[in-house]
């Protein structure tokens, strides 16, 4: 941030946003990924167990989510090398940082907004949201850090192949999808390794505002997603200042 | 003269290899400085330092007084580039390709636009404005890249082989365009491999050679100062043996080239004489008789021969 005007270069990072936005979310693997891959895991998961519908829809809303938002993140920088434009993007007057951060703004809008489908559908069979705000809250702010988290996945290794790195991030995704209590609730011991994951504490808020049992106060659920937020922000940037030139 | 670009003492070392080597040079205001080199000499690394795409090991370097290494944003926002490997957005139009460099360089709106257009018909692409650049030959794509390196009207233009592998036209197009705007003040930075580009494009030429410079001038002193490469050309009406017309004085070398001798020589008066006697003694006739200067891709090779032999 040390030689240029702070809003300055959020407006460029506003211009990155509207880039990834108009090129990445038709890419396959933004698309598999993303939608179609926790899709089926949620069939497979719910269909024929004969669960209450507040439950289903908090693993939908949470799958949904989870995954839109951090679809697009990893991919951009692999295509973006891949499809030489990288260069030209790093000669261009705009930091490393407003560079991620108009990357995790893209992530974050494609996910919140693919995310407002499973909540639809939730308000169409029947699931009572008695706090509306807190959910929305939570959608937010969950969605902007899964965003970044995505980002931070797509800064090493240094590949030009998104396959390698859509890879790698499902590598990591899946564990924290078993530990956040999307499909089973977490109890015991469990729960230490519960709260390692950003996704346990967007379920939390989920099942507060539907009046389900949450194990934390909503403090430390909001507490928990910024902090994480802050932290995958902060490393993806750092990390991306280094291996970027690696990439060309 | 003003500087436009500084460099001093640059060092880039990739694992055991030194990719450029304390190389020292000045780009004066409103020149175009050739920097030339053969594959894996140093260019591209130099000018991605140079462009704040990737730190140096060592060494400085500035644009336009704004330090590269502590400055970096301010000296990219008064610069623009067209790397060699660069490719346009293919999933944007080129409409949409303009205006998110324009973004990122933060010219106003109105002006982006006006900018755009201007360019976009200058380079033949208007009509093509609104398609994908996915579609777009490789001529094309190059213009459209240009475009948007000269819609920020940058004091500083990079330029790495920008027309390497174009048809004849859009080469020609792309040097036009290039002459214009250095007429217009713009400091251009061009690495070719194309020497007569070099010829008729630069104000100076920086040679470059693993990782080090080997010499710096205008083209015309530089095929002066190569003064062993000098030559004359000759034709007889009939074919003679080469090694005959080696032993003029004063000509170091013979090859025959067509049906033409060359004799390379420090003296071409002289050589000239002496080929008149040996004519008439030999009762021959001259066909044609041409004195040469060294070409700048014979002094290119000369320069690089020599260092090497270092």
């Amino acid at each position: 941030m040390s030689d240029y005007p702070f809003l300055e270069q959020l407006k460029r990072a506003l211009a990155i946003t509207k880039k990834d936005l108009r090129i990445y979310y038709k890419r396959g693997p933004v698309i598999v990924f993303g939608l179609i891959m926790p899709f089926f895991l949620f069939l497979a998961f719910f269909i024929g167990r004969n669960m209450p519908m507040e439950r289903l829809f908090t693993g939908l809303l949470g799958m949904t989510i989870f995954f839109s938002s951090m679809s697009i993140g990893p991919a951009i920088v692999p295509f973006e090398a891949r499809s030489r434009t990288l260069e030209r993007l790093m000669s261009t007057p705009i930091s490393v940082w407003a560079l991620c951060i108009g990357d995790v703004i893209a992530s974050f809008l494609y996910g919140f907004l693919i995310s407002i489908v499973p909540l639809m559908i939730g308000l169409v069979f029947g699931v009572n949201v008695t706090d509306s705000l807190i959910l929305c809250l939570g959608m937010i702010l969950a969605a902007f850090c899964f965003a970044s988290f995505g980002v931070l996945l797509s800064a090493y290794p240094p590949t030009d192949v998104p396959s390698t790195v859509m890879m790698v991030s499902n590598l990591v995704k899946f564990p924290l999808v078993f530990i956040s209590g999307i499909f089973i609730p977490i109890q015991g011991w469990g729960r230490i390794i519960a709260s390692f994951s950003p996704l346990t504490y967007f379920t939390e808020l989920v099942n507060y505002s539907i009046q389900e049992t949450s194990y934390y106060s909503i403090f430390v659920d909001f507490a928990a997603l910024t902090g994480f937020t802050l932290l995958f922000l902060i490393v993806a940037i750092k990390i991306h200042e280094k291996t970027l030139p690696e990439r060309l | 003269m003003e500087t436009a670009i500084e460099v001093k003492g640059l060092i880039k070392n990739y694992e055991e290899i030194t990719a450029v080597n304390h190389i020292n040079f000045e780009v004066r205001k409103g020149e175009i400085f050739g920097f030339l080199g053969p594959n894996g000499a140093g260019k591209t690394t130099t000018i991605r330092i140079l462009t704040g795409v990737i730190k140096p090991d060592g060494g400085t370097a500035t644009i336009m007084d704004y330090s590269i290494l502590k400055e970096p944003l301010k000296a990219k926002q008064i610069m623009s580039v067209v790397p060699e490997m660069a490719n346009a957005y293919i999933d944007l139009t080129a409409w949409q390709n303009l205006m998110l460099i324009g973004e990122l360089y933060g010219v106003p709106k109105k002006k982006r636009q006006e900018r755009a257009n201007h360019l976009l018909k200058e380079f033949k692409l208007y009509k093509r404005r609104n398609h994908w650049a996915r579609g777009f030959s490789k001529g094309m794509k190059q213009k459209l890249i240009l475009c948007t390196a000269l819609l920020t009207e940058p004091r500083v233009l990079f330029l790495d082989e920008p027309t390497s592998g174009l048809d004849v036209e859009s080469a020609r197009l792309i040097r036009d365009v290039i002459r214009q705007y250095n007429r217009d003040g713009t400091t251009i930075f061009l690495s070719t491999h194309n020497m007569e580009e070099a010829n008729k494009l630069c104000d100076r030429i920086a040679i470059i050679n693993h990782g080090k410079i080997a010499a710096i001038d205008s083209p015309e002193n530089l095929r002066m100062k190569s003064s062993s490469l000098k030559s004359v050309e000759i034709s007889f009406n009939k074919p003679l043996p080469v090694n005959e017309l080696s032993k003029i004085p004063n000509v170091t070398q013979a090859k025959k080239i067509g049906d033409k001798i060359r004799l390379y020589t420090d003296e071409p008066h002289s050589v000239i004489n002496s080929l008149i006697d040996y004519a008439r003694s030999k009762g021959l006739t001259i066909v044609s008789l041409n004195t040469l200067a060294p070409t700048l891709e014979d002094v290119f090779i000369k320069l690089i021969r020599e260092h090497e032999g270092d």
